[in-house]
């Protein structure tokens, strides 16, 4: 497809390169900055960038390729949420609240990266706290579709979702709590996956909903979503809910044939509310894979539609204690003027947060005030268990659940601001997953043309079983054996060559 | 109309583990503020807790000790509330499943009359592991309040009983109980001063004779028994007082202020915070499993019942005797150490819990740093059953072996406290004095008793105190019959 740039290459073609010595971390790192800097400013995907600190990363995975000693990610420019802490770099969350924060640590799976000789290319664009579906909530601004630069990404890690949409990055990180990887992968047209909860450490992850938040990879293909897992996943004692697994290498099953395989097709997921062109896209997609060998089966995941009322009554109970640390005593914004403890406290968070984050305080601590707390958080509690149950039941007749990622294309930026329950609604088919701990990712599978005329991508959103992730990767990698979909890139950020 | 007072503890214990209950900071005391503070004390966007082991130890250590019920699953859970000394904005507690359920602490409050008391149950309704707040530092800096989190997270038992006790004695003596218990068992250091053991009393008082609970009062943080009893006495004459006048007691929270001995209002019913209690998502619920149970049973010393029990069968010592060497484990172990190096059970207890005791209250100085050791002891003890040396004698080798003058038997060599237990030389002496005193003889033979003490004293005079007064006695009546 190019011969000149190798912004479209995987990230085993580009391990391969460097490792090579066709090309060097240092000049694949120049390409990829330069792009930034050529579409930032337009697309906004990166709120942090220090040329210095990523140009001096590619040096060193540079001499370590010299001596030998490399890992399949060595050299390659990854673009990070800037949810996670990274040593030395802002790291905002999003927010103005944190606007002036220098983390002084690392997440963990910054020190995943740093140890396979990854390079930090920026910390990208979110949702404040990543609490959003549009990342029309960041403090650093919206940020535009590149393949329609009136439209939104999806959020909440709708930098990343741009970075790696514009090939503004090789890959990048997500996280996802109620939707945040898979819903921006579906909008923006690539490959992102939420793993199971507990396969990626927490530590070092700005916590939105504990017991929801999952960090996973977002990039071009299922081939190198595997190489990010064996980056990113595996036990982490810094974090109690981290699974104590045998690291495993994800990319081990890519190649398996998916003849017999058993898609289940949960009929509420292609019920009212679904947009009629979306809907044909995923059907296509399914005809694909039968002609894989996968054998449809009917299922129904009878409390789908209770997800998103649990979800928010559940994520604002925990988001309203997590957000508690930021009271301008300790680090973060602080309000210039105050008479007196109450006053600081109430001037700082109120020109901290934005109205979302403030929203969903607000929620959180309704629910979990005494006499509501029974009625609302338990309850909640109850029926997560109950959605659990849903797949539970549905993965005794199928190996995975398709569907689809998200209920629309891309939407214009604005036009869900002021209704926070239609924005809510964009997760409705990604939010049960996140309830029941359950790994799911979205796959490039077609476009849908928009009533104003615009080609936008649509995701597949693949469901798999507990830490079935090996599986779910060999089944979306198949599907990108027979089809280019996640190999198209937006005409607006086509590099001169191609263009 | 006769009053009942009502009172209720809950008693925050400083666990003694190398770190914090959810970091790996220290949790040492009196470091500079601030370098015991890590990402986790700080609460640093991201951070999260992982639990200690040591303070579940703790905890399951606790429950074995007052046998109570160990909970298989008990669940973290976050108190939220903002305080500048809270960094996360909430504290991890446990609520509604803590770690340790019902258990029970048998106390002896002493009777009006000392040397005597009376036994009581007193019922324990929970135990649950929590993290502590920081400190707000007033004045360090002008016009400022600074914030020390090097004790954010440090780990707390907090233990709380029924309302069992009916008086400040009585509170006081389970107070005391508590103090040494978990001292025993080695899970706090009992240390008052530092805070690693703080009380906070629920007072109510109620028609002597009636069932229903007055509306009570806490007085938080006292950390002296001193104080408890000061501010358990004001606050219960305050309540009758108050409703005695008609008034009517709302719940609150008071504090007690040892200057003026008064207990004043902290903060009322209506100001309390709604915690918005629910299970921490960051940590999972904590298993403890019978093997875990066991575990730490094998690690636990004889607790103090079990010990009083063996004294008074083993030594044949006192009840009173028994329970007043098993008040701490550093007192029994001396005792059984001194016994286990030869000396007789009955008179260690008497020179422990006399000659000793009183010497160490004096000095100000604990049993553990006790300048004369066990070893030392039992050897003085050994020289005494041995007629070696008189008791008064041993008591001069004593003050010697305090100020470190050197070994028993150098000592007894060099102060020349050697009793004389030849025969041959006591007769010596005895007929130099039957000799110089026959009038006290004949005093003797005509029936006067008295002349035969006359005559001992004149004995161990001649002998420069040093004879044996036993012998003495012996000879003597022998050369006079």
């Amino acid at each position: 497809m190019m011969n000149s740039s190798p912004i479209n290459l995987s990230l085993s073609q580009l391990g391969e390169m460097l490792q090579a010595k066709k090309i060097s971390s240092v000049e694949l790192t120049q390409t990829f900055l330069d792009r930034i800097q050529q579409y930032n400013p337009s697309i906004n995907a990166y709120i942090a960038l220090d040329e210095g600190k990523t140009l001096a990363q590619a040096k060193a995975a540079d001499a370590r390729i010299a001596a030998g000693n490399t890992a399949p990610l060595t050299g390659i420019p990854i673009a990070q949420k800037d949810i996670f802490c990274a040593k030395g770099w802002q790291t905002t969350c999003g927010s103005k609240m944190l606007a002036n924060f220098i983390a002084p640590y690392d997440a963990h799976i910054i020190t995943q990266f740093d140890a396979a000789g990854a390079v930090n290319l920026g910390k990208t664009n979110m949702d404040e706290f990543a609490m959003g579906s549009s990342n029309e909530t960041s403090y650093f601004g919206g940020v535009k579709n590149p393949w329609s630069f009136d439209r939104v990404p999806g959020g909440s890690s709708g930098g990343s979702a741009a970075a790696v949409a514009a090939r503004l990055c090789a890959a990048a990180t997500g996280t996802d709590t109620g939707g945040s990887i898979r819903q921006p992968a579906s909008l923006c047209g690539f490959t992102g996956l939420k793993p199971t909860y507990g396969a990626v450490s927490r530590f070092g992850m700005i916590a939105f909903a504990s017991s929801l938040d999952q960090a996973g990879p977002m990039a071009k293909s299922a081939e190198d979503c595997a190489l990010m897992m064996n980056v990113m996943a595996g036990f982490d004692e810094r974090d109690s809910t981290s699974l104590n697994r045998e690291k495993e290498d994800y990319t081990r099953d890519l190649n398996l044939p998916l003849q017999g395989l058993k898609v289940g097709l949960p009929k509420e997921y292609f019920a009212e509310g679904l947009d009629a062109s979306v809907g044909k896209v995923i059907e296509a997609a399914i005809a694909e894979y039968k002609k894989l060998g996968a054998e449809i089966v009917d299922i129904s995941l009878p409390n789908t539609g209770l997800s998103i009322p649990v979800y928010y009554v559940l994520a604002p109970a925990e988001a309203s204690s997590n957000l508690s640390r930021y009271d301008g005593v300790r680090y973060g914004h602080r309000a210039a003027e105050y008479t007196d403890l109450m006053d600081m406290y109430n001037k700082s968070r109120a020109e901290g947060f934005g109205a979302e984050v403030k929203r969903r305080i607000l929620i959180g601590t309704y629910v979990l005030s005494a006499g509501y707390y029974d009625a609302y958080y338990l309850k909640a509690q109850q029926i997560r268990r109950l959605i659990a149950q849903d797949f539970v039941e549905a993965f005794k007749k199928c190996d995975v659940i398709m569907g689809p990622a998200a209920p629309s294309t891309a939407f214009k930026a604005g036009e869900k601001v002021d209704d926070p329950v239609a924005m809510y609604l964009q997760d409705i088919y990604t939010i049960s997953t996140n309830l029941a701990g359950l790994p799911g990712m979205s796959i490039p599978a077609g476009f849908a043309q928009s009533d104003d005329g615009v080609s936008l991508p649509v995701g597949l959103q693949i469901i798999g079983n507990y830490f079935d992730e090996a599986r779910m990767l060999n089944v979306a990698h198949q599907y990108q054996q027979v089809t280019d979909w996640h190999e198209r890139m937006p005409e607006l950020v086509l590099p001169k060559e191609v263009k | 109309m006769e009053w009942e007072v009502v009172i209720g503890l809950e008693t925050h214990t400083q666990l003694r583990t190398n770190t914090k209950i959810f970091s790996g900071a220290s949790i040492k005391y009196g470091a500079e503020p601030n370098t015991q503070a890590c990402e986790v004390s700080i609460a640093l966007p991201g951070v999260l807790p992982v639990l200690n082991k040591e303070a579940v130890q703790c905890a399951i250590k606790f429950g074995l000790a007052i046998n109570a019920h160990i909970a298989p699953r008990s669940v973290f859970a976050r108190k939220n509330y903002f305080y500048p000394d809270l960094p996360k904005g909430y504290q991890i507690s446990q609520f509604e499943l803590p770690v340790v359920g019902k258990g029970a602490v048998t106390i002896q409050v002493p009777a009006v009359g000392k040397n005597s008391a009376y036994e009581k149950v007193v019922n324990i309704t929970r135990a649950h592991l929590e993290e502590d707040a920081g400190k707000s530092v007033h004045g360090a800096v002008e016009g400022m309040s600074g914030i020390d989190l090097n004790r954010a997270g440090t780990p707390l038992l907090e233990i709380v009983t029924e309302p069992d006790m009916r008086s400040a004695a009585e509170a006081v003596a389970y107070a005391k109980k508590l103090h040494e218990l978990v001292q025993w068992i080695g899970i706090c250091d009992g240390n008052m001063q530092e805070g690693s053991f703080r009380c906070d009393v629920n007072v109510s008082v109620r028609p002597k004779g009636t069932e229903k609970l007055g509306t009570r009062r806490e007085i938080k943080n006292l950390n002296s028994f001193k104080f408890m009893t000061q501010a358990i006495e004001y606050e219960t004459r305050w309540q009758i007082e108050t409703l005695e006048d008609g008034g009517t007691i709302q719940q609150a929270t008071v504090l007690f202020n040892p200057d003026t001995g008064e207990t004043r209002s902290m903060r009322s019913k209506e100001e309390a915070n709604d915690y918005r209690y629910f299970p921490d998502p960051d940590l999972l619920p904590l298993v403890i499993s019978e093997a875990d149970k066991d575990a730490v049973r094998a690690t636990m010393p004889e607790l103090p019942e079990a010990m009083k029990a063996r004294f008074e069968a083993e030594y044949a010592l006192s009840s009173y005797d028994s329970n007043a060497l098993t008040t701490s484990r550093d007192l029994a172990n001396y005792f059984v150490a001194t016994v286990d190096a030869g000396a007789d059970a009955k008179q260690s207890a008497n020179w422990v819990m006399g000659i000793l005791a009183a010497k160490l209250n004096a000095a100000d100085t604990s049993i553990i740093d006790s300048p004369i050791n066990a070893q030392q002891l039992a050897q003085l003890l050994r020289r005494i059953g041995d007629n070696t040396i008189s008791n008064n004698a041993a008591k001069q080798v004593f003050e010697a072996l305090w100020n470190a003058e050197g070994s028993v038997d150098d000592i007894i060599a060099a102060k020349g406290l050697k009793q004389e237990s030849d025969s041959g030389a006591i007769e010596a002496i005895i007929d130099e004095v039957l000799a110089a005193n026959a009038a006290m003889v004949d005093e003797f033979k005509a029936g006067k008793e008295k002349a035969f003490n006359a005559l001992v004293g004149q004995a161990m005079k001649a002998s420069k105190g040093k004879a044996n007064p036993a012998q003495v006695n012996d000879i003597l009546k022998k050369k006079l019959s």
